[in-house]
């Protein structure tokens, strides 16, 4: 008897969530799939009607900004929090005086959520009430700083937000690896008379390298998933400039009554997932192997 | 499929369960959440109590209805639709597609709908021939609003061209007023948009670009034209419009920051709650051109089981379009009624001018349904249109590349 329930007991357990995984997400992205391939509008329909969806979505000038928009973003919002981040840790890691509340400061945006930060930033950003009101009220009249309301510049305000509260939470995790560094081979490489920049550039920062994919799996999701910043900012304007592929699919499902689009957009989003993740785990899961 | 048609088979118990207690039952799905609108839904509310019914409120709010529109899809989904829901437009022949509308001919055969409401009003309220809606109010959003104040000090009167228009923005730009308030939301570009169309093309052109989305109407040197407008409005509004919302901009021109506003007239509750007065503070138009751009909110009416239910939708639909019920809700809407034989003594003098345009125009042929409002297209057309009318405005984008954006738009949106 404690034999078959020491065999059977852990599966019993896991059974539940083994089948609530299966269905709400393996179940539900299968939905999405089969709906995306029909003409489904207010209420889902079951009628395959074949790719037509994907060259709806391909031939529309929305979805091509919101995947440039999500490339634009995406890229600079992952380089620029990693290089701020590495950089705010390499300083906090100079043993300096009351780290911890000035970690605690850096850290601190992340415990904000995406709305509040939007928020704050259309406040700030907004030519008429925020920092470009201030400075010419301090007598530089012709000072500009139109990027919220300017098409062409609106996506980097999502990047500037976005950076703002992110490159605190990569700092942490640079830090801790920053810690994990053996003590021992910076002290040899001291008393080698090695310079402290060539210290981190050639010893510390490539043994980081685990930190630095977990860092970039993270902000990757983050920022392809990204909705709520983008509502709370600029809610996609001015025009469409700038939609992301969540806000389109949010538009297509919600306001528009076109769920088959949106699941077709739903799928390509997932694709662009899992193009980023399934290196990652393929090389996580062979390196275990070895 | 199984388990559909088990909730449905529960569905049906409970219902029947319930069936015991008596009287006229309704449950209300509406987005009429806020201040004035909700003061408005009460009075149904009452009618409805006094009437002997039993009414279940389900205000859901936010997104303009969308988060209605959503709990509704769950709702219909899950077997279980609400008795009545607020619904309008194209929005309510997409329900009626998916089969789950009821019909209330017999009330609006009794009530003698037909003789009351505008034809074009009318059809918006029927599915293949039954009644399936019952209209509550009639919004005109080709309304131009104006500071009084800033006009006669600048000698300027309220335009009837759009070149009228433009004259008098460059006059009050020069004076450092700014024309026009608008605020950079994509349904707000649609609206303006709309009126222009309508001002520059006519009432045939409009319906043909807008309502029946003609390719060769979309990209014609007419259409080239009202793009050209928007281009020049463009340099009437402030720099900090972007994302503003449209009660600030009536706030602006309320204030004297700005001289007009483009809005339908929901815009006059806020003047109206400001104390301003209609004629003296703030001047009410039709923006430049005939025609009349409606935006008719309605009930439509779910297939339900019970008689009771039953019951409760004829009596929701027969108070809706009474005559007293009409008065009272669009007085605190600040809208019209959509029955045309309704006394308009307590109303103001922008109602009267709207309720003469309307039954001039419906007589005229030019009583059009506003795309902008979702009343012409549905959700995809519309919204393509939309986009493309919010991305020439908020861009450098030619009228020439506009207007092939926007048959190419129209086309894939299908």
């Amino acid at each position: 008897m404690s034999d078959w329930l020491e065999t059977h007991l852990p599966k019993a357990v896991l059974a539940p969530s083994f089948i609530a995984i299966m269905l709400f997400v393996y179940g539900f992205i299968g939905w999405t799939a089969w709906v995306s391939f029909t003409r489904s509008k207010l209420l889902p329909r079951y009628e395959l009607k074949g790719t037509v969806q994907y060259e709806k979505l391909f031939a529309s000038p929305r979805w091509d900004t919101a995947m440039d928009n999500l490339f634009v973003f995406g890229t600079l919002f992952i380089v620029i929090a990693m290089l701020l981040g590495l950089l705010l840790a390499i300083f906090l890691d100079q043993k300096v005086r009351s780290e911890g509340v000035i970690r605690t400061i850096y850290l601190y945006p992340m415990a904000l959520s995406m709305i509040v930060t939007g928020t704050a930033w259309k406040w700030i950003l907004n030519p008429g009430l925020g920092l470009e009101n201030m400075v010419r009220g301090w007598g530089f009249e012709t000072f500009t700083f139109d990027w919220l309301v300017n098409p062409d510049f609106a996506i980097y305000t999502v990047v500037l937000a976005g950076v703002w509260q992110s490159s605190g939470f990569v700092m942490a995790l640079f830090l801790a690896g920053l810690r994990s560094v053996d003590e021992e081979i910076i002290k040899a490489a001291q008393v080698d008379g090695i310079p402290t920049w060539r210290i981190y550039s050639a010893i510390i920062i490539p043994s980081m390298a685990p930190i630095f994919l977990s860092a970039f799996i993270v902000l990757a999701h983050l920022a392809i998933k990204s909705f709520d910043l983008v509502i709370a900012l600029t809610g996609g304007g001015p025009g469409y400039s700038t939609d992301l592929p969540a806000t389109y699919m949010y538009a297509m499902a919600f306001s528009r009554g076109d769920i088959g689009q949106a699941a077709s957009s739903a799928m390509i989003m997932m694709m662009v997932v899992f193009a980023i993740v399934v290196p990652y785990l393929y090389s996580e899961l062979r390196a275990k192997h070895d | 499929m199984k388990f559909t048609a088990y909730a449905a088979v529960s569905a049906l118990a409970l219902i029947t369960g319930n069936a015991a207690l008596a009287g006229p039952e309704a449950e209300v799905l509406h987005y009429w959440t806020s201040g004035g609108e909700a003061k408005s839904v009460a009075v149904l509310q009452q009618e409805f109590a006094a009437n002997g019914g039993t009414w279940t409120d389900m205000p859901v709010a936010g997104g303009g209805g969308d988060a209605a529109m959503t709990a509704l899809r769950a709702r219909v989904l899950s077997g279980n639709a609400p008795t009545a829901v607020q619904l309008k437009g194209p929005a309510i022949q997409e329900w009626y597609e998916e089969g789950v509308l009821a019909d209330i001919s017999n009330v609006a055969n009794t009530e003698g709908w037909d003789k009351v409401l505008p034809a074009s009003i009318a059809n918006h309220m029927k599915c293949e021939g039954t009644w399936c809606a019952a209209p509550v109010n009639v919004h005109r959003v080709d309304w131009i609003w104006a500071n009084a104040e800033i006009l006669a000090a600048n000698g300027i009167e309220m335009p009837t061209t759009w070149d009228e228009f433009n004259a008098a923005s460059e006059k009050l730009a020069a004076a450092g007023i700014t024309p026009l308030a608008h605020g950079g939301q994509a349904w707000q570009d649609a609206t303006v948009f709309e009126a222009v169309v309508l001002g520059i093309g006519g009432p045939e052109f409009f319906q043909k670009a807008l309502v029946d989305l003609d390719p060769d109407t979309l990209t014609s040197d007419t259409m080239k034209a009202a793009f050209d407008q928007m281009r020049t409005l463009r340099g009437y509004v402030d720099s900090n419009f972007s994302g503003r919302d449209w009660n600030l901009a009536t706030a602006m021109v309320m204030n004297g920051e700005a001289a007009f506003q483009i809005m339908g007239d929901w815009a006059k509750g806020e003047f109206l709650a400001a104390g301003k007065e209609p004629g003296k503070d703030f001047l009410c138009a039709s923006t430049p051109g005939e025609g009349f751009l409606y935006n008719v909110d309605s009930f439509a009416m779910f297939e339900v089981d019970g008689d009771d239910k039953r019951a409760g939708q004829d009596l929701l639909a027969k108070l809706v379009v009474g005559p007293g019920f009409q008065e009272t809700f669009n007085l605190n809407k600040g809208s019209i009624p959509a029955r045309t034989d309704v006394g308009l003594d307590k109303f103001d003098s922008c109602a009267h001018l709207s309720a003469q345009d309307m039954n001039a125009s419906s007589e005229g042929g030019s009583l059009l349904p506003s795309y902008a409002h979702g009343m012409a297209l549905r959700g995809a057309q519309a919204g393509a249109i939309t986009d493309v009318v919010t991305a020439h405005f908020n861009s450098d984008m030619s009228s020439a590349d506009a207007v092939q954006m926007l048959s190419d738009a129209v086309a894939n949106s299908y």
